[in-house]
């Protein structure tokens, strides 16, 4: 068995640690800028849906500032937001590098798109419900909590898979600058140093990876749906 | 118990303003049923909300059992809400919580423990008629059964009132009549004021104490079931009046030049409203001795309205010109309100 792999994928085999590394590198990143991208954007996203025209808690300014600001972030390609965030990385986690150097624009190139997910996902659930909740006395935060997020769960579930699905794909172009991970890993030896098979072995890792989210995210939606 | 004082609501959308509710006044009492009608866009959901506060009205206050509604924090209000169930057309229960859960949303976060809950919604189940459905989902459920669901769960905090926003507009004839049996079950057993907004005066009919009719944001008419059935002021009452009864019918038929009420010269296609049952087959026999006329009868029927006759034949009068005319005076002498559907005027005077 390992000889054969050693035959097929030389170049992968040679550096197992590497890839270890870089495979472990991408899971960190993911996992926490994904935990605070998804708390953020849950956020943002409730925020908008009581504060606006028809909400529960209408609030034409602050609906209006959060959703240009939204919009801003979102025209920002992901490759200039890194350059662009890098004075605030660096105020914030100490460097620009590395995986923690992208950690602080991961964040921000995810949240504004997971906010505007959680924004859809929320108008979702059925005017009438949150009227019969008013109706029946509930307060605003009780009306987030009980009903928003409770009813909205498929939805909120199906938003998380894409924009995590979504974020890998942001990691592998944080590598680019230095920040490691599988992308990272792949652009070093892959293409700078035509070692094809270290592009393929990312590729199915990745996919293995994201097939795998999709199959949960999807378990999680079916699950909440009655 | 409800008493709604020049409520108006304006909307204003960009390029035009609704005047949705136009200077309502009404008084409610306590433990009656009472209907308001009208046509689609008339208003009637808007001025129910009003009275929750759901829609906040442009002008007027609102009491609900001597609690000026208008004049309340937000806090206070959310605690008045809670003594003022309501219940929608599509029934707005929660897909993602069970039967029971639903009917426990409004008993969470009031001091209630969990012991408590549990039994207060199984006697609910039970009071609705669904106790062996605790554990489905809503979209398990029969339209039906679902607005027993949101029945319970509005009678979960023992209101006072009962809103019920088109509740049975989205159920056929069966499932309404059992629905309806329910709010009438819970304002006589439970005493809580049921106020019933439809668009339709069969609804009406069936339960409602008093009834108030609506059109252009306003109420045109008002007053008891009965005394509205029997005596109708505005032509709008009329045709929502007409379409309940079966008299209805022989306006379609008119409608379609249909040959049962094809009239010869000098017929006369009339409507005979009686008030008591046994007055109109003496009346009418009298009628056709006393004039030479006939009469003869196309549709006639008689319902029971909060617990009195009412009705009316529908049938084509026959005779001279001058026999014709004197049966009908002598209808209205008597007291009988007569309505001269169609009448063919052959004999044209010039
Ligand atoms: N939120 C709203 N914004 C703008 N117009 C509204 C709103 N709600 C109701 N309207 C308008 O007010 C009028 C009355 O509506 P409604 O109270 O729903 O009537 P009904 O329940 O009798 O069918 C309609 O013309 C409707 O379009
Ligand atoms: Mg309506």
């Amino acid at each position: 068995m390992h000889g054969i792999l050693e035959n097929l994928i030389p170049n992968v085999m040679s550096k197992p640690d590497e890839l270890w590394q870089a495979l472990l590198d991408t899971f960190v990143m993911v996992a926490l800028s994904g935990i605070i991208a998804f708390f953020l954007g849950l956020f943002f996203g409730v925020i908008l849906t009581i504060t606006k025209r028809e909400g529960i808690l209408s609030n034409a300014v602050i609906y209006q500032v959060i959703d240009k600001s939204i919009n801003v972030f979102r025209s920002i390609p992901f490759i200039i937001l890194l350059t662009l965030m890098l004075p605030l990385t660096r105020a914030i986690v100490g460097t620009g590098i590395g995986v923690q150097g992208a950690i602080v624009p991961l964040i921000f190139g995810t949240v504004p798109f997971f906010s505007r997910q959680i924004e859809s996902a929320l108008a979702e659930v059925d005017n009438g419900v949150i009227e019969a909740a008013q109706a029946i006395g509930l307060s605003s935060g009780a009306i987030i909590f009980k009903v928003y997020l409770r009813e909205g769960i498929g939805s909120i579930a199906r938003a998380t898979t894409l924009t995590v699905i979504n974020l890998i794909g942001l990691t592998a172009m944080a590598g680019a600058v230095g920040a490691g991970g599988l992308g990272d890993f792949a652009i070093r030896y892959g293409h700078n140093r035509f070692q094809e098979d270290v592009t393929w072995v990312t590729v199915i890792m990745i996919v293995a990876i994201v097939t795998l989210l999709q199959v949960t995210g999807n378990w999680i939606v079916r699950k909440n749906t009655h | 118990m409800i008493l709604l004082e020049n409520i108006s609501k304006t909307f204003h959308a960009k390029d035009n303003t609704v005047e949705a509710v136009r200077d309502v006044s009404l008084r409610i009492d306590k433990g009656e049923i009472y209907g308001i009608i009208g046509y689609s866009g008339a208003g009637k959901s808007t001025l129910v909300r009003c009275i929750n506060l759901l829609e906040r009205p442009t002008a007027g206050k609102v009491y609900v059992d001597g609690t000026e509604l208008t004049a309340l924090s937000a806090g206070a209000l959310r605690k008045e809400r809670k003594k003022i169930g309501m219940i929608f057309q599509q029934f707005n229960l929660m897909a993602s919580r069970t039967v029971e859960q639903n009917i426990a949303l409004p008993l969470e976060g009031c001091g209630k423990t969990r012991e408590e809950i549990a039994s207060r919604v199984k006697e609910l189940l039970a009071y609705v008629d669904l106790s062996d459905k605790a554990k489905a989902y809503p979209s398990q459920l029969s339209g039906g059964q679902k607005q027993r669901v949101a029945i319970a769960r509005a009678l979960a905090n023992e209101p006072k009132v009962l809103l019920c926003d088109e509740a049975t507009s989205a159920l056929d004839p069966q499932t309404t009549k059992s629905i309806l049996s329910l709010l009438n079950k819970l304002n006589k057993e439970l005493g809580i004021t049921v106020v019933i907004i439809t668009h339709e005066m069969a609804v009406i009919k069936r339960i409602c104490h008093r009834v108030a009719v609506m059109e252009n944001g306003e109420v045109v008419e008002e007053g008891n079931v009965y005394d509205i059935f029997a005596s109708p002021q505005k032509q709008i009452t009329k045709d929502f009046i007409s379409t309940t009864s079966m008299l209805s019918s022989v306006f379609e038929l008119m409608e379609d030049d249909s040959p049962v009420v094809a009239l010869q010269r000098g017929d006369v296609l009339l409507r005979i409203k009686y008030l008591q049952a046994d007055v109109s087959e003496p009346l009418i026999s009298e009628v056709s001795k006393r004039f030479d006329v006939t009469f003869n009868i196309l549709f006639s029927n008689l319902e029971i309205v909060d617990h009195a006759p009412i009705g009316g034949t529908v049938g084509i009068l026959r005779g001279s010109e001058e026999g014709v005319n004197n049966a009908i005076r002598y209808f209205e002498e008597k007291n009988v309100k007569t309505e001269v559907l169609k009448r063919c005027t052959a004999y044209l005077k010039i």
